[in-house]
């Protein structure tokens, strides 16, 4: 009886964010297949843990599990990629840049690219922020980072994301000289 | 030199995170410095462009089905004998938790046919002309205008102390149910919210998800199911959803 009653529970109270931990996975690990893997073992994950989570926000504690699984999944399969947790000291000081860069071309195939050759912590607070609605009071529960290194991390992602998405600055003078 | 007020607040200002009197502040702020107002500029461009490549890759069927046929019972240590008896016992609570489990699924689905139709009747309702059929602020001019129109009367308050200027209403069409659509303001943003009387065939399931770039989320109220859906963050949803259960 309890254990219907726990699967029960589990399907009304997590399953619904299984949406939100396939997306987080495809993005942090950059590929479909694995990412329907480590979204399928860190559900299975969350369910064996559900007895222990009593109160709280289903999707920030769901998004954790995921997270912390395409991290470990990262170091063993893309030791190259750096994982190192964000560190405040370790971001460069957040200046927003005072020149308006034209924003090149919208096509979907590009800003992916884009967003896929950040750091990945980068793209996990983009991908929470962005594609998710989540608060920074969300994304610091999910990824353990105090407030503030969200907000200089999610100002220092956006800038490097338009950076790598607008025309250089010399093309536009140049065309404009024309 | 960049504004050290952008540096502190622009982005905070953009997700939503400042308070009503940080986020006043910082508009007036806007008003006086150029730099901090092409900054934001460039950082809504981003956010447009970003929202425009319609990024979020929702869960594969079949991974959802996979999931489903794989959330284990618990390991017993029975022996088999006793794990018969075990499932015998079990069976009523096995059936009811099918039903249940269907039951919710199909609310669910519900729900998330109306959400798609709640999202595409908010972006016709974007369209020049087509936002609000009766444009007031005034919670007084919008109720009335509602009566013999609709077969039920909806709530209408201006939450303009909160934050939420009421803009207007207007009906709306999703799925095929006549529905009261109330437009509010939130800073730059619009928000809809249709409201259906609760049915058998609209489930009183609540949820929230985002598609295309515009957040949706539905609760119930007083015999109402509401959907709101905008472009802004899911927080200033939340926000109105507490406005609108508020007694």
């Amino acid at each position: 009886m309890l254990e219907a009653q726990e699967r029960q529970r589990f399907e009304q109270c997590v399953l619904p964010y299984l949406d939100a931990a396939f997306n987080l996975a495809r993005w942090l690990l950059r590929d479909r297949s694995n990412a329907e893997d480590a979204t399928q073992e860190a559900m299975l994950r969350a369910y064996r843990f559900f007895p222990s989570f009593r109160a709280g926000d289903p999707r920030a504690w769901l998004l954790q599990i995921v997270r912390n699984y395409c991290y470990t999944w990262l170091r063993q399969n893309r030791p190259h990629e750096d994982t190192s947790e964000l560190n405040e000291d370790s971001l460069p000081s957040d200046t927003p840049s005072p020149e308006t860069l034209a924003i090149a071309s919208h096509d979907r195939q590009r800003i992916a690219q884009a967003l896929e050759a950040l750091p990945v912590h980068f793209r996990e607070i983009l991908v929470l922020r962005e594609l998710e609605g989540c608060s920074y009071k969300e994304i610091a529960a999910i990824t353990s980072h105090p407030i503030g290194t969200v907000m200089s991390a999610l100002a220092r992602a956006r800038k490097q994301l338009r950076e790598s998405l607008s025309t250089p600055l010399h093309t536009k003078e140049s065309s404009r000289a024309l | 030199m960049p504004c050290d007020l952008a540096a502190a607040h622009l982005h905070a200002y953009l997700d939503g995170e400042l308070d009503a009197a940080g986020a006043a502040g910082f508009e007036r702020h806007l008003q006086s410095c150029a730099e901090c107002a092409s900054a934001l500029n460039s950082e809504q461009t981003l956010r447009t462009t970003l929202a425009s490549a319609q990024l979020y890759e929702p869960a594969p069927t079949l991974l959802r089905n996979r999931i489903h046929a794989q959330l284990p019972a618990r390991p017993s240590t029975r022996t088999p004998f006793f794990r018969i008896l075990q499932w015998a016992a079990l069976a009523p609570a096995i059936l009811l938790a099918i039903f249940l489990g269907r039951a919710y699924f199909e609310s669910r689905a519900n729900t998330d046919v109306l959400a798609v139709a709640a999202v595409d009747a908010h972006l016709r309702s974007l369209q020049p002309g087509h936002l609000t059929d009766v444009q007031s602020s005034d919670q007084h001019t919008v109720k009335p205008w509602f009566d013999g129109k609709i077969d039920f009367a909806p709530t209408v308050t201006d939450f303009a102390n909160d934050g939420f200027p009421l803009l207007g209403g207007r009906l709306d069409v999703l799925s095929g149910n006549t529905v009261a659509a109330l437009v509010y303001g939130r800073r730059k943003h619009i928000i809809n919210v249709f409201i259906i009387p609760s049915s058998p065939r609209i489930s009183p399931a609540n949820s929230a998800g985002v598609r295309d770039g515009y957040h949706w989320l539905s609760w119930q109220h007083n015999g109402f199911t509401c959907i709101a859906v905008s472009d802004a963050n899911r927080t200033d949803l939340a926000q109105l959803r507490t406005l609108f259960q508020a007694p």
